[in-house]
């Protein structure tokens, strides 16, 4: 395993041994330096101000805080509103009810309209953990990513989405992040560039490539940690915004291993995967394996029960990416 | 006033003559709700509205949203009379490469404040607008928002409305067209709105009834909204549908569809008579 010094120096040390913290969390830090820093960012809520991490800014800047209650149809179409205004807002909510009952005013209202609404969805994913199937919303990447105008940003841990945040309130365009409930392993240091539009091959291989968003990258590097003492030489390609694609990148890499596995917490329909096996298949076709939601809805249960359960583990990478290997090798 | 009200009245049937040549023209389109609104449109074209025609994004403008964005051909008449855009331009409705979209872009044409066609949204956008400007005691600008009555059967309305009383937004003004017709039929047998008055009382709004096809009677309702300091404004404008052509008048048949070529004559000629009033077609 060769070691790629730009971006895998940005790593922390210990990926056995994590410090953890949640995305949400690295969000309320960044919006609280975003409101310090320019006098035109808003930030609304949909009565869920401390659950997305919200209170931060509130407190400090309350009269850029517009609380909505619990009307999620009414959070975008005020932001838009106000976005008209010359402003930025922020909207956040859990994502199964912001974009999840909200797309059409988002569809018309932000993406057609062209204002600059940034859209915060928390708790995404599986690992929302006991509240069940409901909360846990697998559909945003999809819902998000068929939107014209609209940028889709899921970052890989708290550091990132910190600084991801930031970037978005200076990007003139619609936004939505994905935001998780849980503490998750924090794999940056605080230096780690983000760019929207970006993505980072953290480790360099040449046998696979492991193309992954949000939190499933901390994953992939686990398992490329422990599939190269098996002699599988594996590429980790972090991908934070899910659009627009990094086509260089990833097809870089694609064109390097002729292989690939992506992995998502979230639907497989529509969602990220499926975006790498659509620019794939248009300008380099390679073997690729998609690992996620298929095609069915969560449930309640511990969140590491979960992520095993729907096999969102490191455990399962490696299991998988020696035999999709067998296979395609066979093929 | 800028204007007479006798030539106010005159541009309001240009406006209704310049929509029937529209839809003609497109072979699309609705017929009913812009020309019953024809006569707001022209009351905030012509007096209302604190605008630059020829400088449509000027910094320190009225803001006056369309929610029910089918009704735009009233809206592109009467900009169009108004010195947005050449009245040529209007032929061009609903066809390829025009600006004039089948329902508003905003991003098509300058003067236009919003995207709107899906119902329901207007209102919200105007709360986030009149947030900003009460926010920055920003006393000059006001904002409008134009919806159909139809349209109050939208959730997304009533999320809106407890925002802008919670709010106390008194520099919004919204005017509901109270035509009493939807696309299925009739508001009150769809989806009953009454009482409505009492409705927007109880969601904090000072509530206006008036003619919405008397001109005079918008400005000066509009006048009124301006002086109440202390809650949002309610105005519900009570119009014809298809106002100005008798035989599209109070028709929810009318609600969706064009005039064809020998029902836009029939309607251009009542019009340009003033309902028989006058007999040449030209004053």
């Amino acid at each position: 395993m060769s070691i790629n010094k730009k971006n895998s120096d940005y790593l922390t040390s210990d990926l056995n041994n994590p410090k953890r913290e949640s995305l949400r969390s690295g969000f309320g830090q960044g919006l609280l330096k975003v409101g310090q820093i320019n006098p035109n960012v808003f930030a609304l809520c949909a009565d869920l101000t401390e659950s997305t991490q919200m209170h931060l800014f509130k407190e400090s800047f309350p009269e850029r805080f517009v609380e909505i209650g619990i009307a999620e149809q009414n959070l975008v179409t005020v932001a838009s509103g106000i976005a008209a205004m010359g402003k930025i807002p922020f909207v956040s909510s859990y994502a199964a009810f912001s974009p999840g009952r909200n797309w059409e005013q988002i569809r018309t209202t932000i993406c057609l309209n062209d204002r600059p609404v940034k859209i915060v969805g928390s708790h995404s994913g599986i690992s929302v953990g006991p509240d069940g199937a409901t909360h846990q919303m697998l559909e945003d990447i999809a819902l998000m990513r068929v939107l014209p105008n609209m940028v889709v940003i899921a970052p890989g841990d708290s550091v990132e989405a910190l600084k991801a945040t930031l970037m978005m309130s200076l990007d003139s365009r619609p936004n939505y992040i994905r935001l998780a409930r849980e503490a998750t392993p924090v794999i940056f240091e605080e230096e780690m560039p983000f760019k929207i539009g970006q993505a980072y091959t953290l480790l360099e291989g040449q046998d696979i490539s492991l193309i992954t968003t949000g939190t499933m990258t901390y994953h992939a590097l686990r398992a490329a940690q422990e599939l190269f003492k098996k002699g599988i030489d594996a590429e980790v390609v972090h991908v934070p915004t899910i659009k627009p694609l990094d086509e260089e990148t990833i097809l870089k890499s694609l064109k390097k291993t002729k292989i690939a596995i992506t992995v998502e917490e979230g639907q497989m329909n529509a969602g990220f995967g499926s975006s790498i096996c659509e620019l794939a298949s248009e300008k380099y076709p390679v073997p690729i394996l998609r690992l996620g939601i298929k095609d069915r809805f969560g449930e309640s249960g511990q969140p590491d029960q979960l992520l095993e359960r729907f096999g969102l583990t490191y455990t399962n990478i490696i299991k998988q990416t020696i035999s999709f290997i067998n296979l395609t090798k066979k093929a | 006033m800028k204007h007479t009200l006798k030539q106010l009245e005159t541009i309001a049937n240009t406006i209704r003559e310049d929509i029937i040549s529209m839809l003609l023209a497109a072979g699309s389109g609705h017929s009913a709700g812009p020309l019953g609104l024809a006569d707001i449109f022209t009351a905030f074209y012509f007096e209302i509205l604190n605008h630059k025609p020829k400088d449509p994004n000027w910094e320190d403008r009225d803001i006056l949203l369309l929610s029910n964005g089918h009704c735009i051909p009233v809206r592109y008449a009467a900009m169009a009379n108004a010195g947005y855009f050449e009245r040529s331009e209007l032929k061009t409705l609903r066809k390829l490469d025009s600006r004039l979209q089948g329902h508003p872009e905003r991003l098509r044409l300058d003067g236009l404040e919003n995207t709107s066609g899906p119902l329901g949204s207007g209102l919200s956008q105007a709360a986030g607008m009149a947030l900003v400007l009460k926010r920055s005691n920003n006393l000059k600008r006001r904002i409008y928002v134009i919806c159909g009555d139809g349209e109050l059967d939208e959730g997304n309305v009533w999320e809106a409305a407890m925002f802008v009383g919670k709010n106390k937004l008194s520099n919004l003004t919204l005017i509901i067209d109270r035509n009493n017709i939807q696309i299925d039929g009739f508001t009150e047998d769809v989806m009953p709105l009454e009482d409505l008055k009492a409705k927007w009382e109880a969601f904090g709004f000072k509530v206006l009834e008036i003619n919405g096809n008397d001109i005079e009677a918008v400005i000066d309702a509009c006048l009124m909204a301006k002086a109440i300091e202390e809650k949002p404004t309610a105005i519900i404008a009570h119009t014809i549908p298809g106002r100005g052509v008798d035989f599209m008048e109070s028709d929810f048949n009318w609600h969706g569809k064009p005039p064809n070529k020998e029902q836009a004559q029939k309607a251009l000629h009542e019009l340009r008579t003033l309902g028989g009033k006058i007999r040449s077609e030209h004053q």
